[in-house]
């Protein structure tokens, strides 16, 4: 309603031929920007019919907390994708957090603040190397996460001796397996995650200059932006965010796993893909990539209930995925 | 029929959205001649060589070739017809070698194998180098040679198709006198053997020197033909620039007042050097120049975008070190740059959010940007530049480039610089934008601004400067003041 408005009082006013096409504009824009939503509450819609275990409070819960850790990770990773580039090291960065955190987090050792701190800590470094690596370096993002994804792994396997870490604080577990009036702790975390990366991506200069540096980099560059500070500051909150879902995981199963997090790097550029994220730069929203999450949240819920083999849940993600990509490239051809 | 004709072209016209690049151009080539094809930047020649080497269809008109009708599904026809071409931008394949570049889509191969027959690759690449005399191993990698000897590499190449007719494209922009005088041999040799060339290129003496007729385009239009020896460099300059002036500037008379930037002996390695100019409060400075000239270089260099190995900087009299655009966007400059498309406008983003990306720090409240205050800026520069879109949300994609060409004017006047740095403004934009963008530039020196305005078209230039500089090969070649400059002046000293 209010951009109607808009038009209407606007300057520069084109008389009607333009106002229609604005119009028929608005509604493909609409359908652009809310279109993925359309499919989630279809795919919601489609399961609660097929399955009636799906569409109960405790089902749906299940399913928002098991993405929750995703979906985090892929806010971080939907900025770096933004800016044209890539984090693959997050599965791993989660695995180093995961280990070196439970290492502080017995009862009785440290306060509770210690783990957390020193878990983001890691995260923080983790990503500010990614970033420091990509953009003073001139290598590509692909190779410098591939290095961190490989040797943060390898670290974490050093780490822990190959061995979990168990035995952790009940303060600590509260992180993954709490919960504050009836709603799990991550569940808590990743909606206020969720509007922190909002906030950040759509109001603020960090956020504009994410967009810019995908958008036109050289141009970025001409703006007076610093495109290298801003790069290291992204891939840092990427970082920032594989901890925060690294420290959580770690207090869900209560145990520090080297071998935690394998995989999530690439469940989370799904998440983004299919939230519309545009690997090739300038194209992205944070509601969108949470959607992207929920829809491989449900996907893999609603196909488990109908008793569809894992193997299967694999085939249709990669569809998906796919898919996805393909809509975002015929939807850019057409513009 | 006396004569024999080799190419024949009658009434061929090109259209692009927008602009007309042909309008019934004719060129007829003699057997065995070389034939210069002159113009302005922008004349036509490029779009014209395009087409005759098949890359472009034209709208209408006729083409014969060796007196036949000639109709080109792509280059590879071209080639297989007996036309072959020397292109303007080198484009090797850097990591094959010398042979494979030669031969790239064309590989000697054992039977119908498949498998390239590497070894007679080389040693027909060897053959040919060593007949034009070129001292180059055909083994060697592309790219570990001098980009002289790539452009010999390129113009073997072009000799090895056994072409009827060669079109040689600006083909000594690269190399020295030297290797100009062995391309001036092999030219030679090739006309012994009948072979036509059609030679396209800024230097004037060469074209005296080795092209036996000139044809002349000027904004796509056919000017004339004539034999290269009743032709001088005035005489054929004239022919270049002919028009009267039609186009009526918005200049308006501003004051004039102190030094707003001053450059003192800049040089940037292989680019530009010891290039001096100063511009002033009120003043529109000209930059005139032809593409390679230098002019984009050194605005670079000014804007801290590839800052200059030598020479200084003043700015209202105070020595200033510029490293990035961001600290001359410290010091209160801005640049419209030549590309739009490659180093101007986001075309993913928002119009609202291209104009406001370079002076955001303006609109932050409380760590996040003020949207209304945003909104409220916006407005005014749509107002004030007569800027043509739905509402603010739009794609600057979406707009035309007029329109584009507003909203980063736009971005900068955020700002408000003291010096605008505007290249090529205009470039793609359509009339009636480009009256408004120099309605908008009087009036800007009007309130006091430097301006200096790149431009390849000379009306334009003559149109709205104060001064003028004119740039050829990295040198500042002269000064004029805006009485003294006329299109031949400026030419004079632009080609040499």
């Amino acid at each position: 309603m209010k951009s109607q408005e808009n038009v209407a009082n606007h300057p520069a006013m084109l008389g009607d031929r333009v106002k229609r096409a604005g119009w028929k504009e608005k509604l493909s824009h609409l359908f652009s920007r809310y279109g993925i939503f359309l499919i989630f509450i279809g795919m919601v819609v489609l399961m609660s019919f097929l399955s009636p275990a799906f569409l109960n409070v405790y089902n749906l819960m299940n399913v928002v907390r098991q993405i929750s850790f995703i979906g985090i990770v892929a806010m971080g990773v939907t900025m770096v994708i933004i800016t044209t580039g890539i984090d693959l090291s997050s599965g791993s960065v989660i695995a180093l957090v995961s280990v070196v955190a439970a290492s502080f987090a017995h009862p009785g050792e440290y306060p509770l603040i210690v783990p957390i701190a020193i878990g983001l800590a890691i995260g923080v470094l983790a990503g500010c190397i990614n970033g420091t690596i990509s953009a003073k370096g001139n290598i590509p993002p692909f190779i410098a996460t591939l290095g961190m994804m490989t040797a943060a792994r390898g670290l974490a396997l050093l780490y822990s001796d190959g061995r979990p870490i168990g035995n952790l604080s009940d303060s600590f577990s509260f992180l993954g397996r709490g919960e504050i009036l009836g709603i799990p702790f991550p569940i808590i975390v990743f909606l206020i995650m969720g509007i922190i990366s909002h906030l950040l991506l759509s109001k603020t200069k960090f956020g504009k200059y994410t967009y810019a540096i995908g958008g036109n980099e050289q141009a970025a560059r001409i703006c007076g932006i610093n495109v290298d500070r801003y790069k290291i500051l992204i891939y840092t909150y990427a970082g920032l965010l594989s901890a925060i879902a690294g420290l959580m995981l770690t207090a869900r199963v209560s145990a520090g796993q080297p071998s935690m997090g394998q995989m999530y790097e690439l469940d989370a550029i799904a998440a983004a893909v299919i939230g519309g994220t545009s690997l090739s730069g300038g194209i992205g929203t944070i509601p969108g990539t949470m959607i992207g999450a929920l829809i491989i949240g449900v996907l893999n819920n609603g196909l488990d209930l109908l008793n569809v083999s894992s193997y299967w849940q694999q085939i249709l993600k990669g569809a998906i995925i796919v898919a996805a990509v393909l809509l975002d490239s015929r939807k850019q051809k057409k513009s | 029929m006396g004569t024999e004709y080799i190419l024949e072209m009658e009434n061929i016209s090109k259209e692009f959205p927008g602009v007309k690049a042909l309008d019934k151009i004719r060129l007829k080539v003699k057997k065995g001649t070389v034939h210069a094809l002159m113009g302005e930047n922008g004349a036509g020649k490029s779009t014209l060589m395009k087409i005759i080497f098949g890359m472009y269809t034209p709208d209408s008109g006729t083409m014969k070739f060796k007196g036949k009708e000639l109709k080109l599904s792509g280059p590879k026809d071209a080639l297989d017809q007996g036309i072959s071409m020397i292109h303007q931008e080198l484009s090797p394949v850097p990591y094959m070698t010398v042979a494979e570049n030669i031969f790239l889509g064309r590989e000697p191969v054992y039977g119908k194998t498949g498998w390239v027959n590497t070894k007679k690759m080389i040693e027909d690449t060897r053959k040919l180098l060593q007949s034009l005399q070129i001292h180059v191993d055909p083994t060697a990698k592309m790219n570990d040679l001098s980009i002289a000897n790539m452009q010999m590499v390129e113009i073997a190449k072009a000799v090895s198709y056994h072409a009827d007719l060669i079109i040689m494209d600006e083909p000594t922009s690269a190399i020295t006198e030297k290797e100009v005088e062995h391309l001036f041999e092999i030219i030679r040799s090739l006309k012994k053997k009948r072979v036509s060339i059609i030679y396209i290129s800024h230097k004037m003496d060469e074209i005296f020197k080795i092209c036996d007729e000139i044809t002349v385009l000027r904004d796509g239009q056919y000017i004339g033909t004539q034999a290269a020896g009743e032709l001088n460099q005035d005489l054929l300059i004239q022919m270049m620039v002919g028009r009267e002036i039609k186009q009526v500037f918005h200049k308006e008379k501003a004051e004039i007042k102190e030094v707003a930037l001053s450059v003192k002996n800049l040089s940037r390695a292989g680019k530009f050097s010891n290039v001096s100019f100063e511009v002033r409060k009120g003043e529109i400075l000209g930059i005139a120049g032809l593409m390679g000239s230098g002019r984009t270089e050194l605005i670079e260099s000014i804007f801290g975008i590839h800052p200059p190995t030598s020479g200084e900087i003043y700015l209202h009299g105070n020595r200033v070190k510029i490293h990035s655009p961001a600290d001359a966007i410290r010091h209160k400059m801005a640049l419209l740059t030549e590309d739009r498309k490659l180093t101007g406008a986001f075309l993913p983003l928002s119009v609202r959010d291209n104009m406001t990306i370079s002076s955001l720090d303006r609109f932050i409240k409380y760590g996040l940007v003020h949207s209304k205050s945003v909104k409220k800026a916006c407005d005014e520069q749509i107002e004030r530049l007569n800027i043509k879109t739905p509402n603010l949300n739009q794609l600057i994609l979406n707009l035309s480039g007029g329109n584009q060409q507003k909203v980063l004017l736009a971005r900068w006047l955020l700002n408000d610089p003291d010096v605008l740095i505007l290249d090529e403004p205009t470039r793609g934009v359509d009339v009636g934008a480009k009256s408004e963008i120099h309605k908008l530039m009087s009036k800007l020196a009007r309130e006091g601004k430097a301006i200096i305005m790149i431009s390849s078209e000379l009306p334009e230039i003559l149109g709205m400067s104060d001064r003028i500089i004119v740039m050829h090969e990295g040198n500042k070649k002269g000064e004029l003041t805006r009485e003294e400059a006329s299109q031949e002046k400026i030419l004079e000293l632009a080609y040499q």
